[in-house]
């Protein structure tokens, strides 16, 4: 029987089918954070159980951290309680907790790659959406709900219907100022919100095979945007060669045996999806988002499509440019912007910096901006010093934040004010998302520095130094 | 935990009338800071169902006494986005026990299973039809059949199937939880981590 990628490692780690129910499926690797797991390990605590393997489970705060003067007492008494109660149920499950301070501390879908978590083959869960991150090493990685999570801290499984299968190939090239983010909003805009859903993606290709672990991680973390569980990536040397020698990747012979079931994670020729999708990537130009979704996206040389045009719901479509202030057939280019967000689990990696570093240097930030750059760990958050980023952002009139999840939900104190415009390099443009009244424009690391230094929505391509 | 037992539910219901419904809409990030699951039901729709100064809005449907009853009706793609379980504990705190769309986002729909609101999948057509009816009379009442797997409009008595994984299904008829069932298989789970390879 051929088998794809995705089939190779579900079935690796089916417990026991149940007839005509879900899949039981272990679970590698789980990842916690503060928000979702409370209520889980309360559970626990009625039940009277304990955590079934401790270490398999990681720990960190970031949804709901401040990200300046982290060394103070958090001042909202609900987040330091939530804070609080991450810490004692990781202490007293005795689960590895990288909380705030803590060097290893940052959003929990960056560092779980950083330290080697993140391995290809492996089953892994987060109480978060996004964490269809790992699927960029060859991972089964979705996000789960809390009484999931409450099923994983027990019993290491979570029952799941085994989705179907959708492979999304894009071969050819990358035009010039063309990011992963791109190539993530573009496949969104084209499958809509909701294309996805029911499916588990595995994209080919070679704009996929070229692409850097931290760009595969961009796409892999979108995928839920179509409303696909996960994405995922054949592993192949560039993955080996990323996570070989992190702290928890396998060593030694163990690391040896991992390597002839992970030299396997291909899909076989043959196999075959329920969909699927082809497209070339010269069709791909920077992308920018003018709706209320991630799939309300377009080409930014191109205008916003008329309701006509749309698939589905008029009245919705309607409402959602009716929030964002804007109409039916009018270009994105100059339009005014009050904030610039770079960071979050989808943008918030070295590469990212280095991205963004290279646009503003030699210019100066907008008046009219207000800039907050939140690198996604304390990792990140070096890197970006020792590699001189910080002295030419600082030059350019940039400040650096401090690690976290900061205004990509807005959790914390980092809220974009009402009625105020925010491109931004995070995830979700939902109505409100980044704060009550707030309107989020998605775009990539270099859009959005290009939008930093203009003041205005601003196609990157004329501001690439040749 | 076990949650409460789904058999058949006859309702009037509230509809709203909006696609790609997202679970930032059904409870925004800022009310996520809660230890334990209460009182969710207060934030539900929190930004479409008040305004700034907490004052309600007029034009929100859960503002309007017309409408109400134990079953949500919603467009297209219901529960979008985040996977916060909030999103469904606000609706069952607020009173709902069912969800009716032509169309769910996966993790809001195990989510519902998961604490007992029962999410139906129906066609498009049907959806519009339910829509009809609230509009016609907003009393109309509507049941729900988990044995039969039926939602009926009882006015017109148009009725259409739905869907249910058969597990799932005999866990809301009886009130079980997957911890339940996964407790109960332990030892299984403990002789397959002897051999993962990871």
């Amino acid at each position: 029987m051929k088998k794809t990628l995705f089939d190779k490692v579900w079935d690796k780690h089916v417990v026991q089918q149940i007839d005509q129910g879900p899949d039981v499926l272990f679970i590698d690797r789980h990842m916690v954070h503060e928000v979702t797991s409370p209520v889980a390990f309360l559970g626990l605590k009625n039940r009277n159980i304990k955590v079934m393997y401790p270490e398999r489970t990681f720990a960190t705060a970031d949804h709901n951290t401040p990200t300046i003067n982290q060394h103070l007492p958090v001042q909202d008494p609900l987040s330091a309680k939530q804070l609080d109660a991450l810490e004692k149920n990781a202490a007293e499950h005795g689960i590895s907790f990288w909380g705030l301070g803590h060097e290893k501390n940052g959003i929990v879908h960056v560092v779980g790659p950083e330290y080697g978590i993140t391995v290809p083959g492996a089953t892994i869960v987060c109480g978060d959406s996004h964490t269809s991150t790992h699927g960029a090493f060859g991972a089964i990685a979705f996000g789960i709900g809390t009484s999931e999570v409450e099923m994983v801290l027990s019993t290491q499984c979570i029952l799941q219907p085994k989705p179907k299968k959708m492979r999304i190939t894009i071969n050819g090239n990358l035009e010039k100022g063309v990011t992963p983010k791109d190539v993530a909003l573009f496949i969104i805009s084209q499958l809509t919100t909701s294309g996805a859903t029911g499916h588990f993606v595995e994209y080919a290709g070679d704009v996929f095979k070229n692409m850097s672990m931290e760009g595969r991680m961009t796409v892999c973390n979108l995928s839920i945007e179509m409303g696909a569980r996960g994405g995922m990536i054949a592993p192949d040397e560039k993955t080996f060669h990323y996570i070989k020698d992190r702290e928890f990747t396998p060593k030694g012979a163990a690391w040896d045996k991992a390597m002839d079931y992970w030299q396997e994670l291909y899909t076989d020729e043959d196999a075959t999806f329920d969909k699927e999708f082809f497209f070339e990537g010269a069709e791909i130009e920077p992308m920018i988002t003018f709706g209320t979704n991630p799939g309300m996206g377009m080409g930014i040389s191109k205008s916003i499509p008329t309701s006509d045009t749309i698939e589905g719901g008029a009245t919705t479509y309607k409402k959602s440019l009716d929030y964002m202030g804007y109409n039916e057939g009018e270009s994105m280019i100059g339009k005014d912007i009050d904030f610039v967000f770079i960071g979050s689990c989808t943008n918030g990696r070295i590469e990212d910096f280095r991205a963004f570093t290279e646009i503003v240097k030699g210019r100066k930030k907008a008046d009219n901006v207000t800039a907050w750059l939140v690198p996604g760990s304390h990792n990140v958050e070096k890197a970006i010093k020792e590699e001189g980023l910080l002295d030419i952002l600082q030059a350019s009139g940039f400040e650096l934040r401090e690690p976290g999840c900061s205004a990509c939900l807005a959790m914390n104190d980092d809220k974009v004010p009402q009625g105020k415009y925010a491109v931004s390099t995070s995830n979700r443009n939902f109505e409100g998302r980044q704060g009550p009244g707030s309107r989020t424009l998605l775009a990539s690391p270099i859009m959005a520095a290009a939008a930093a230094v203009t003041g205005k929505v601003t196609d990157p391509r004329t501001l690439i130094n040749s | 935990m076990a949650y409460d037992k789904f058999d058949i539910l006859n309702s009037t219901a509230v509809p709203l009338s909006i696609e790609n419904v997202d679970t930032d809409q059904i409870i925004p990030a800022r009310f996520l800071k809660a230890t334990e699951r209460l009182g969710f039901g207060d934030n539900l729709f929190r930004d479409w169902r008040y305004n700034s100064d907490d004052t309600p809005k007029k034009d929100f449907v859960l503002n309007n006494d017309t409408y109400s009853g134990k079953i949500l009706v919603g467009g297209k793609n219901f529960g979008s986005g985040s996977s916060r379980e909030h999103a469904a504990w606000a609706i069952y705190d607020y009173g709902f026990r069912c969800v009716i769309s032509s169309f769910f986002a996966d993790i809001f729909r195990n989510n519902c299973l998961n604490i007992g609101v029962l999410p139906v999948q129906v066609s498009p057509e049907f959806l519009q039809q339910i829509f009809s009816a609230i509009e016609a009379d907003p009393k109309s009442t509507f049941t729900v059949d988990l044995g039969q797997q039926k939602v009926t409009i009882d006015n017109t008595a148009a009725s259409e199937s739905f869907e249910i994984n058969p597990y799932k299904k005999d866990n809301m008829i009886n009130g079980f939880d997957d911890i339940d069932y996964l407790l109960n298989i332990k030892k299984e789970i403990k002789n397959f981590a002897q051999d993962t390879p990871l």
